[in-house]
């Protein structure tokens, strides 16, 4: 039983109102960190290997500000529909830590560059929208490492992370469930791809989910004291978390127990939060704007020039695919919330002129997408190719069990469709003549059969069928055979 | 050449470029001195002789090669090539030592240049070494160096001021014709005033900061010492201009006339003709030494009867400056500093094994009390409930006091002048015990950094026998008028008999029993009496 059945079953949710607030840090793609050049490429580099005088806040040095970064924001803005500012302003946020550099890091507090937005998905209770409170840029911290050296307790850091560039963005407390926490983050996660902003990788933490959850008493106003969930390393973990811990808090509360301001790990073993610190006062990070950073100004012509870059977003994408293609909300679904079966239905499209969109939807989304998650999925697909494929099914000339053969072998071995339907033999057999003599022979080879038919038993039609279709070695086109069948069976 | 020490920087260029002097010469010379006076003075924290002659080897061969290849070459050569010259030890030089006069970067070693070291080392001048300033460039007087103070070559039981209280005594004793010093409230001017030296503060975004460790950010600027106005014409010159790594370096063009200023004395005063001159009456204020005002006064007389216009000015937020300042500079210093912790270079004390136990010991002993001050004054004016009543007010009265300026401007002004420090140079120790006292030294001088404006003080005779400063405030990037006019009083003021006078106690600074600073320091914290030189 999960915790969000446990939940369920408890009926926490008949008593209480969960609010839920949720703050997701994403690590910009970047060419270069936040404030100087040295390069994003940390994946696997050796520690301390990626920094300099800047991003080690040495004595002297100044920040400069990523151009391409403040970009991927006021395009996750615009996407977000949300209010992009006119001008910026760096914030200084005060706070003594070993792996921040500078005992401050250079953020937004005041004049965030979007603020006021808004992210409308589906969930098993139908679309729901997050307001969005604000995304912000800032700069990452090192990396504490701790560990046994020489047989001592030590703490070491590694500062390539230093400077990385992170947006923030924080929802208003108005998300209810943890599915619509999850489908939030799973959304953000697709739009944040889609822009190219972030890889948005959550096992390495290219995105990090944090959730304030609370509970009340349905129908009370006030908020209940929240509590803070974070190492929630992925959806699946987003979704499991927030569900315990809305029902650790309700068990507590009708236990007659308070709930403390806390910050709460999840801990994937054990399925279950557990607390990690108080959370008693709000520190005091004496925000100031930083003297180092000019103001920013962004320029309508700046502004509307990263508008336009916008490619097309995964709302408009599924409104798209139901609109002018007849999918249904679901398989617009499906395919827009991954990215390589995006890519591949588009491709294919603009690679065959004439291919049934709705078919090529159910092709990409069913085969496709099983193989290309399933086990030793290596394999890939040439949009052309998967083109001619549906191209071919639709026209009748190879028979639906052939078609994914072909397909199987084209994803594994990424040969020419038409290679494989010649080499195998698969073309479908529907000419009337050559069908007429393979019948001929059926119907003289199983004489009980025919008898069985014609008595009456009319499921006998469906042994005949099979028959031809072996006979054929499955390229007989079943249909045609099945008339045929009927034709001849039911003349005499 | 019998004393190449006596040499302007100009002088040298000359010289270097005719041959008649090498690079090499007037290195080991400087050198010399430097090394044999630092005892009796403290100007410097490092000298780096091998580093300076090879700088000197290098810009021999520059110029060898340019005057090889003709007029044209040598003239493209920075008048600087070949010029010594001395840093404030806050400037990064790449593997040199940068303690910003603090325990706590003891043992940090700069891994790269600064962008003033760089453009420096373009223009081909040889870095002497590094000079003793007040911690962190907190401070008046050069007394608050964690290295001992700075001794006034005028007289060397007085302060130099601060806090580039070595770059300005080095200047001023001829152990470099030239050095850098940074300005956050009067930081170069105010020393200048003290030691009878020309001091530039320049426009805010003029000189890039990068590699310049951080007092106050929206305050900090960088600039020349010099014993003329030409030379500190020619070092504004080679360190100005736009930086890529300063996001506050203005994109304004650095005028070549810097490297004309008039050589002829009557040519340069011929400049004051037809100017307008603003005398604020706020500068003149109670606690201002009679001496320092009437000399003040009579280098403005002097400035009118060479032809300029004076008129008395307001500039009525004048009284706020100091109580803004010491919200806005601490409150940035508080968040500047915070990035000395112990944990990645200096001083660190790790014995508690705990980090925030660490971070307490390693910041109570490496920061001396009045940096510690500050940074207590700046987090508390940061501080949630506080910020709105101390940094956000004073933020807009800085806005105000800014204004009182643009007003001046905008009504044609070519300038403001106004004594640059309340007093001439004044006894160790005399201020040491009481904060505010040391801060109103810098009441004149703070304003202009509040309003981003370059000022400079030069010399306009003694009072008492000690330098009195005149300061000269220009309009945003009006940095070439202003040494034009500082040029201009050089020229009316040539013949006046003080500009012969050398620091009265140079020489017993060559006097082995002469006290260093450090003793001196000493004797005073143990109550004795300073006798000192012997100067009354």
């Amino acid at each position: 039983m999960t915790v969000a059945q446990a939940a369920g079953k408890s009926g926490a949710l008949e008593k209480y109102e969960a609010v839920i607030g949720i703050e997701i840090h994403c690590q910009l793609k970047t060419v270069s960190k936040m404030f100087c050049g040295c390069s994003t490429d940390i994946d696997g580099a050796a520690p301390n290997s990626h920094c300099c005088p800047v991003c080690l806040g040495l004595p002297g040095v100044l920040p400069t500000i990523n151009k391409a970064a403040v970009e991927f924001v006021i395009a996750t803005g615009f996407a977000i529909e949300a209010t992009v500012a006119s001008t910026t302003r760096w914030d200084r946020k005060n706070y003594f830590y070993p792996d921040l550099p500078k005992g401050y890091q250079i953020s937004q507090y005041q004049l965030p560059l979007a603020a006021n937005g808004r992210l409308t998905f589906d969930t098993s209770d139908g679309p729901f929208t997050v307001r969005v409170n604000r995304a912000h840029l800032e700069e990452d911290t090192g990396r504490l490492i701790h560990q046994d050296l020489d047989g001592r307790r030590v703490s070491l850091i590694d500062f390539n992370r230093s400077g990385m560039p992170l947006m923030e963005i924080v929802t208003e407390p108005n998300i209810r469930t943890a599915e619509q926490a999850r489908r939030y983050a799973e959304e953000l996660r697709l739009l944040m791809r889609t822009i190219g902003a972030s890889d948005a990788e959550m096992e390495n933490g290219q995105m990090r989910v944090e959730a304030n959850v609370s509970i009340r008493p349905i129908g009370r106003e006030a908020f209940g004291t929240r509590v803070e969930v974070k190492n929630m390393n992925s959806m699946r973990a987003v979704e499991r978390a927030i569900a315990f811990e809305i029902e650790r808090q309700a068990v507590a509360i009708d236990a007659g127990e308070s709930i403390h301001m806390e910050t709460r790990g999840w801990d994937e073993g054990s399925q279950s939060t557990y607390h990690m610190r108080p959370k008693e006062e709000e520190n005091d990070y004496r925000y100031f704007p930083e003297p180092d950073l000019p103001p920013l100004l962004t320029t309508p012509e700046w502004l509307a020039e990263i508008k336009a870059r916008l490619p097309e977003l995964p709302a408009t994408r599924r409104t798209r695919y139901r609109e002018a293609y007849g999918l249904s909300a679901y398989d617009a679904g499906v395919l827009v919330n991954d990215a390589a079966a995006t890519a591949l239905f588009e491709g294919a499209l603009a690679a065959g002129a004439g291919v049934p969109a709705k078919l090529l939807a159910n092709w990409v989304t069913g085969e496709y997408m099983r193989l290309a998650k399933g086990e030793g999925s290596g394999g890939s697909t040439d949009p052309a190719e998967l083109a001619a494929l549906v191209k071919l099914v639709a026209a009748g000339a190879i028979s639906g069990t052939n078609a994914k053969e072909i397909f199987a072998e084209h994803f594994a071995s990424g040969a020419k469709v038409a290679a494989i339907v010649e080499s195998r033999g698969f073309r479908q057999i529907s000419d009337a003549g050559a069908l007429g003599a393979a019948i001929d022979t059926v119907l003289a080879a199983n004489p009980a059969a025919v008898a069985d038919y014609r008595a009456g038993t009319l499921a006998a039609i469906g042994f005949l069928v099979g028959q031809v279709m072996k006979a054929t070695r499955g390229q007989a086109n079943a249909a045609m055979v099945q008339t045929a069948l009927r034709e001849r069976l039911d003349k005499v | 050449m019998n004393d190449l020490t006596r040499l302007s920087a100009h002088e040298m260029t000359a010289l270097l470029r005719s041959g008649e002097v090498s690079s090499q010469a007037l290195t080991e010379a400087h050198l010399a001195v430097a090394e044999r006076q630092n005892r009796a003075l403290n100007a410097w924290l490092a000298i780096y002789r091998a580093d300076a002659l090879a700088q000197a080897t290098a810009a021999d061969e520059r110029i060898a090669e340019a005057r090889h290849e003709g007029a044209a070459a040598l003239n493209a050569l920075h008048p600087l090539c070949g010029v010594p010259i001395g840093l404030k030890d806050l400037v990064s030089v790449k593997g040199g030592q940068a303690t910003a006069g603090s325990k706590i970067l003891q043992g940090y070693i700069a891994p790269f240049d600064s962008t003033v070291t760089a453009r420096l080392r373009q223009a081909g001048a040889v870095i002497l070494g590094k000079t003793n300033m007040d911690e962190f460039a907190m401070g008046s007087s050069c007394e608050h160096s964690a290295y001992g103070p700075t001794a006034n070559p005028w007289d060397l039981t007085r302060v130099p001021g601060g806090s580039s209280g070595g770059s300005a005594a080095a200047v001023a004793a001829y152990h470099v014709p030239v050095s850098i010093g940074t300005d956050t409230g009067g930081s170069i001017r105010q020393p200048a005033s003290l030691c009878g030296i020309v001091g530039l503060k320049p426009t805010y975004g003029r000189v890039s900061r990068y590699g310049i460790v951080a007092f106050a950010s929206s305050l900090d600027q960088i600039g020349p010492f010099a014993r003329d106005a030409r030379d500190a014409a020619i070092l504004l010159h080679a360190i100005s201009g736009r930086d890529a790594r300063d996001a506050t370096s203005a994109p304004v063009e650095v005028p070549d006339e810097l490297l004309k200023l008039p050589t002829s004395d009557d040519e340069a005063a011929g400049y004051l003709r037809g100017r307008r001159i603003a005398l604020p009456r706020e500068y003149f204020v109670e606690g201002m030494e009679p001496g320092v005002a009437a000399r003040v006064r009579e280098a403005v007389a002097a400035m009118e009867q060479a032809g300029a216009k004076v008129e008395e000015v307001s500039l009525p937020h004048t009284e706020y400056g100091l109580a803004t300042y010491y919200i806005i500079a601490p409150a940035e210093c508080s968040s500047n500093l915070a990035r000395f912790d112990g944990v990645k270079y200096g001083l660190s004390d790790r014995t508690s094994g705990e980090y925030i136990a660490d971070y307490l010991r390693t910041r109570g002993a490496g920061f001396g009390p009045e940096v510690k001050r500050r940074i207590m004054l700046g987090t508390y004016a940061l501080s949630a409930g506080y910020y709105d009543a101390y940094y956000l007010k004073a933020q807009k009265v800085r806005t105000l006091i800014k204004a009182d300026f643009d007003a001046v401007w905008a009504a044609g002004f070519d300038a403001i002048c106004a004594p640059t420090s309340p007093t001439v140079a004044f006894p160790m120790g005399a201020k040491m015990a009481d904060p505010v006292a040391m801060y109103l030294s810098d009441a004149c001088t703070l304003p202009v950094n509040m309003a981003g404006l370059p000022g400079v003080s030069i010399p306009a005779g003694l009072s008492d026998g000690l330098p009195v400063g005149l300061q000269i405030i220009g309009a945003p990037w009006s940095e070439l008028s202003m040494l034009r006019l500082a040029r201009a009083y050089e020229g009316i003021t040539a013949r006046a008999p003080w500009r012969d006078l050398e620091p009265a106690e140079l020489q017993l600074t060559d006097d082995p029993t002469t006290p260093s600073p450090i003793e001196r320091k000493e004797r005073l914290n143990a109550g004795a009496s300073a006798t000192g030189s012997g100067k009354a």
